[in-house]
């Protein structure tokens, strides 16, 4: 089997936009990188299996059909992606309607704890005073 | 007997599909868990003897033969779905449990029982899956299911957790489905039997590039050190029940397709001694940062990641010696991180908190809350003669039988993050069990702390059960939330003090159960012995899958 150099081009370009929109903070954005880089992780699998006609018994000879798995798998990612893209959109609505944007932040805790070591001070310390934080 | 192999998956389904019919019915619903996860444990245990006895079972579903979906059941898997399969009975139990008395908004358990049960379906899915698609397909249900279970309630902390989890999630699994597409262009399958001869025909540097998205996949669902950053910001957060779960399970999850793959598909590749290096790092760096914490959840979710990187020791030894340790390690810290997690969710709901700035005296408070820390906590640490000491000890041997300095640096390192972990489990100790109570905690001084645990779970039960769901509610909390004000009046006032008996009995099964590995460690380190030479060994997995009946007989 050789491989299609249309199929390759697309995946490269479908991953490459889908990697910079990944590193966005939008929360809407990174969805749409999630599903160019699904459609990339597809157009993949679909260029592994051999190319040729409709694999139905009875309608194309053995040899010449395509193969059915890589196409199977791809429409179970097509569901897994759709479901996971309505939540990531419920997701990014929710967030907008609880802080007005949908950016992800950072962890708080980490921040907090960066503060502590900034000041070098300990996150506790181990004596019996109640205020020591 | 093969009709069994596909049941722990079967079984979940089927629950989640009838428990989401059964949303108005909360009572309904939870008599259907329980009856799915129990027999979930049952099948799993009867699994574990027929494999222990007559060696891996499979079966093709739909009688596609390899190309289809395989399932296989061999001693490793079995072992995994009992242990995960107990873990989350009581892990479920507990939950309804905290639904009783909280009452809260945290825990709208319509959702949550169909949810959880698929979860479960996906973990076992990804146990018993025979090829790498099914086992993608495995993650992926499991992944949904806990994105939901994560943001549950959808308030504001849990959506800014949840939206990083999410999206990492995402990632490894476009990385592993990537891979998948690359493995199946360079072999034209995915089943793993038939993937054994074809990936050790194909060149060293394309085994490579294939063995290193898939590691890179998994590691990011183990949470393995340079990829764990993930997890202590997104599982604490969760209500504890399901951290607890998590923490036991998805990670482990990870580390059991490491195992499959690096044994069966890989074996002595060349990326054993990076699996060591990464190994010592995850172990080192993540006790430091459990130990800079100052919140019990965060804490734990730093041993855990710092604990997987014993398991990846065993795995980068690949000896028998290392694969069987690592097994009985998994085993081990599946039981006992649940069990943290699940005593860290009773510590918040005596002492109010988790922040161990605002805690003090609980061990004065209630002894039994105690106990329950400690007997699972010095497990972990690997005091003796606990399952976690034995464990360790395991592994040590394995890397001193294989020598080198890499080996003794691993060991050197695991014994650190050992005495590590033991000073910040002492540390969680004396800041919450110890010193005087925090006056701002609920129920100091001490009203009889210890005596309101005696709460029958029947009661609890009917109490919850009587209590009408208003109609015109979206979200129909099962407990006594919504309506009937002297109910939930006197729920929230004791709230807070009582440990409610559906909450500690669960927690005392699986301190039990950590106990009782520690008792059967003999049997159990031969069923992890034997399943290492198997895995090892890789005929018999294949011979298994090679018996089956071919298409269309």
């Amino acid at each position: 089997m050789t491989p299609n150099l249309v199929y390759i081009v697309l995946v490269g370009v479908l991953f490459a936009a889908g990697v910079v929109l990944l590193l966005e903070r939008s929360l809407t954005r990174i969805l749409i990188g999630v599903i160019l880089l699904g459609h990339g992780a597809n157009v993949l699998i679909l260029g592994g299996g051999r190319a040729g006609g409709t694999p139905i018994v009875g309608t194309v000879p053995t040899e010449d059909m395509s193969d059915p798995l890589p196409q199977a798998m791809i429409l179970t990612a097509i569901v897994i992606t759709l479901a996971v893209t309505a939540f990531l959109l419920a997701l990014a609505y929710r967030s907008r309607d609880i802080s007005g944007h949908d950016e992800v932040q950072d962890d708080v805790e980490d921040r907090r704890i960066v503060v502590l070591a900034e000041r070098d001070a300990m996150p506790l310390t181990d004596d019996q005073d109640q205020d020591a934080a | 007997m093969t009709f069994l192999v596909p049941l722990p998956v079967v079984i979940p389904l089927l629950g989640a599909a009838i428990t989401l019919l059964l949303t108005r019915r909360p009572r309904a619903q939870r008599t259907v868990s329980l009856t799915a996860l129990s027999a979930t444990l049952l099948v799993s245990l009867a699994l574990l003897m027929l494999s222990t006895q007559d060696g891996a079972l499979a079966v093709a579903v739909g009688g596609w033969g390899p190309l289809g979906i395989v399932l296989v059941a061999d001693q490793l898997a079995a072992l995994m779905l009992v242990v995960s399969s107990a873990v989350t009975l009581c892990v479920l139990v507990y939950s309804i449990g905290q639904g009783l008395v909280d009452g809260a908004e945290d825990t709208p358990l319509s959702v949550y029982h169909p949810t959880y049960l698929i979860l479960t379906a996906g973990v076992t899915n990804a146990f018993l899956s025979g090829d790498l698609f099914n086992l993608y397909v495995g993650f992926e249900i499991l992944l949904v299911a806990s994105y939901v279970l994560l943001t549950l309630g959808s308030t504001e902390n849990r959506i800014r957790a949840g939206t990083t989890y999410v999206v990492v999630s995402l990632l490894s699994s476009l990385i592993f489905l990537t891979a998948l597409g690359l493995v199946y262009a360079a072999t034209g399958t995915l089943n793993m039997a038939q993937l054994v001869d074809r990936l050790d025909a194909l060149p060293d540097n394309l085994r490579l590039v294939l063995q290193g998205m898939l590691l890179l996949a998994f590691g990011i669902k183990a949470a393995v050190f340079p990829l764990s950053s993930w997890l202590p910001d997104s599982y604490p957060t969760a209500p504890a029940p399901v951290t607890a779960v998590f923490a036991g399970l998805l990670t482990k999850v990870g580390v059991y397709a490491i195992i499959r793959t690096e044994t069966l598909l890989f074996p002595g590749g060349r990326v054993a001694d990076l699996l060591l290096v990464v190994a010592l790092l995850t172990m080192v760096v993540g006790i430091l940062g459990a130990v800079a914490q100052s919140d019990i959840k965060r804490l734990l979710s730093f041993t855990l990641i710092s604990h997987i990187g014993y398991l990846l020791l065993g795995i980068g030894l690949s000896t028998t010696a290392g694969l069987s340790a690592s097994i009985f390690y998994t085993a081990h810290h599946i039981v006992v991180q649940t069990t943290l997690f699940l005593v860290a969710g009773l510590i918040e709901l005596r002492g109010g908190a988790t922040a161990l700035d605002r805690l003090g005296g609980l061990a004065r408070l209630s002894p039994l809350l105690g106990v329950l820390f400690l007997v699972p906590a010095l497990n972990l640490a690997g005091i003796p003669p606990f399952s976690g000491f034995l464990g360790k000890v395991g592994l040590f041997q394995a890397a001193a039988g294989v020598g080198g300095w890499l080996a003794w640096a691993l060991v050197a390192g695991g014994a650190v993050t050992s005495l590590l972990t033991l000073y910040a489990i002492a540390r969680v100790w004396n800041l919450a069990f110890w010193r005087t109570p925090n006056p701002a905690m609920p129920g100091v001084p001490p009203a009889e702390g210890s005596a309101l645990e005696c709460v029958p779970a029947v009661s609890v039960s009917v109490q919850g059960a009587m209590v009408p769901v208003s109609a015109g509610d979206e979200r129909v909390f099962e407990s006594s939330a919504p309506s009937s004000d002297s109910d939930s009046d006197s729920d929230s006032e004791d709230g807070p003090t009582l440990l409610p008996a559906m909450m500690v009995a669960p927690t005392i099964a699986l301190v039990a159960l950590g106990v009782a590995l520690t008792v059967l460690a003999g049997p159990l380190f031969g069923i992890a012995e034997s399943s290492a030479k198997d895995l090892i060994g890789r005929d018999a997995y294949v011979q298994t899958v090679a018996d089956l009946p071919e298409v269309g007989q």
